[in-house]
């Protein structure tokens, strides 16, 4: 776990330890340390929550530049969905595949696309016998890791057909060597265009298996940012149009995924703390006559990713007027059976989080000391610790990477019995700004 | 021969009045036994097992206690309500039987597995009822 490849990450300069970051972990990964956040890089699975939510700008997801396409002789854009959703007055999706060859690439395959593709294999998919149900997406990476390290039980569950992503980039490669034969495999870039910081950890961590299709991996906003300029420039000139449907193009907002199975059986279900919800209901009962469970960390869906520019629900009703106009789902799988480089060669596997020892006598000690410093604490939750909850600031006690006196509530109480015991309420008026204020106002 | 380690205890209220956050002490109970570094599988029985627990005292006792206790040998889980009653242990434990009324079977609930699993998943079950006063579960699944 300690080589795993983190996007999220942390400018310290920026930070001012205001604690907004640490209530809204949903895997208590983050502590303030010194006045500055700390990630715990074993606990973070990448969501960009506190992305989203720190006032200051200093949580950031790491991803590489436009500039790298010069590192290849042919290089292919793989939008995902959501980017198209991102802009103003966008008369057709065509204008930002042109604008997308403007900005440098040597072709577009759109993840819309291999998204239909998907939709078609996991309904064959659901149809086996042998299928462990309910079947789990495996499109949102946040989910496959918060599966992989809390929920054993369910990893069987992760549907093993690789994300639309993995696949446009397999057959953008393979559409590169077709019509370019002169080119070798180190010549093609395959560059995708990311909502979201997961899916850069996802692409950089090898979770695909055995071969890693994508190259590099450019954030939505960027390239957003890119593309303004360059489509501004033939505005008024005609463009190309999009290959995706109405069912690729649905997959960047919640139940789109689902909704394509043309089986109600479904359920779709988008925030992280509603799909943790969902998991531990999953986990301890089988949700009875669901076939498919789709799951979005972000809000809104993949629209929601922290490297997008857009509201999510903006971006969500500008797709569905560029959508309305486009064929259902005209891409089609060439045969009627899944291929097997589509499947996913590394099923996910448990990855519990550490236990307080290896020796159980001695984690069950530190449980004990955990639950009795507990007693001492508050219990409010107030963060000023450096801990999301006074629970986490117990835990972190015990295991010696903080001190009681930390906790403000206690060490104010502390404060005023020493200036009760010593009599010294002047230093209590002190402390008053109003009442310094009466003083002056009196002389 | 070693000394038994004091037991570690937990204690959970379990409120009756809500259905969405029922189960909410099984998942708390399920992340403090992780950091012992139990094995996924003890893990899953007693998660399913209060949270089994915890839906019926829900259902049928307006909510109750949950008291779990953990030594080097078992853990011991103590769910106890001042419902009232079951009238026919025997009964109640047929998997299908229930008396939950429509209203909580139109929420998935009532299914009649809920003693049924209790016993399943753990390896020893207790049941103390008395109608009119209430009733206490006690399961222990052994490490």
């Amino acid at each position: 776990m300690a080589t795993y490849k983190h996007s999220v990450s942390l400018e310290a300069e920026k930070c001012r330890g205001c604690t907004t970051c640490l209530k809204r972990c949903p895997t208590e990964a983050i502590r303030i340390r010194d006045g500055r956040a700390v990630i715990n890089a074993e606990r973070c699975i990448d969501c960009g929550e506190c992305i989203k939510v720190c006032p200051y700008k200093a949580k950031k997801a790491t991803h590489d530049s436009l500039s790298c396409i010069k590192n290849y002789k042919y290089s292919v854009a793989l939008p995902a969905p959501s980017l198209y959703g991102q802009f103003e007055n966008m008369p057709g999706i065509g204008r930002i595949i042109r604008g997308l060859r403007d900005l440098g690439f040597d072709d577009v395959y759109e993840v819309a696309c291999a998204a239909e593709l998907v939709s078609a294999y996991t309904r064959l998919y659901l149809q086996r016998e042998d299928v462990k149900k309910p079947v789990i997406s495996s499109a949102c990476p946040t989910i496959s890791r918060m599966i992989s390290t809390n929920y054993p039980f369910l990893c069987e569950n992760i549907m093993p057909i690789l994300p639309p992503v993995d696949i446009a980039a397999y057959l953008a490669r393979e559409k590169a060597k077709e019509e370019h034969p002169e080119l070798s495999d180190e010549d093609i870039g395959i560059v995708f265009i990311s909502p979201c910081p997961a899916k850069v950890s996802y692409v950089k961590n090898g979770f695909a298996g055995n071969r890693n299709y994508i190259d590099a991996v450019l954030s939505v906003r960027d390239v957003y940012f890119a593309l303004l300029d360059v489509m501004k420039a033939r505005q008024d000139e005609p463009s190309e149009s999009t290959d995706a449907g109405i069912v690729g193009i649905g997959w960047a907002t919640t139940g789109g995924e689902a909704k394509a199975l043309f089986n109600e059986r479904y359920l779709a279900a988008d925030g992280i703390e509603n799909c943790i919800e969902v998991l531990e209901q999953l986990d301890n009962s089988d949700l009875e006559g669901i076939d498919f469970i789709e799951l979005n960390a972000c809000a809104g869906g993949c629209v929601g990713g922290a490297m997008t520019v857009a509201n999510p629900y903006v971006t969500q009703a500008k797709l569905q007027s560029l959508k309305q106009c486009l064929p259902v789902s005209p891409n089609r799988p060439a045969s009627p059976w899944i291929p097997d480089q589509f499947f996913n060669k590394k099923t996910v596997e448990y990855q519990p989080y550490s236990a307080l020892s290896d020796d159980k006598a001695e984690a069950m000690r530190m449980m004990g000391d955990i639950e009795a410093v507990m007693e001492t604490l508050p219990k409010i939750d107030c963060g000023s610790c450096g801990a999301p909850t006074c629970m986490a600031f117990a835990e972190d006690i015990v295991k010696g990477e903080t001190t009681a006196d930390e906790c403000t509530v206690n060490m104010r109480m502390l404060f005023h019995r020493y200036l009760e015991q010593r009599k010294e309420q002047s230093y209590l008026d002190r402390l008053n700004p109003l009442s310094k204020k009466e003083e002056d106002g009196k002389e | 021969m070693k000394a038994m380690s004091e037991p570690i205890r937990f204690h959970f209220d379990v409120d009756g009045e809500d259905f969405s956050s029922a189960g909410g002490a099984s998942v708390i109970v399920k992340k403090k036994l992780r950091q012992l570094g139990l094995s996924p599988e003890i893990i899953r029985k007693v998660s399913i097992a209060m949270y089994e627990g915890e839906i019926n005292m829900v259902i049928h006792a307006n909510g109750g206690t949950a008291d779990i206790s953990v030594d080097d040998r078992e853990i011991t889980i103590v769910l106890a309500d001042r419902g009232p009653g079951i009238p026919d242990i025997g009964l109640a434990m047929q998997e299908g039987y229930s008396t939950a009324k429509e209203n909580i079977r139109t929420l998935g609930f009532g299914a009649g597995m809920g003693l049924p699993n209790m016993k399943k998943y753990s390896d020893e079950m207790q049941i103390e009822t008395e109608i009119g006063v209430g009733t206490t579960v006690t399961m222990k699944i052994r490490l």
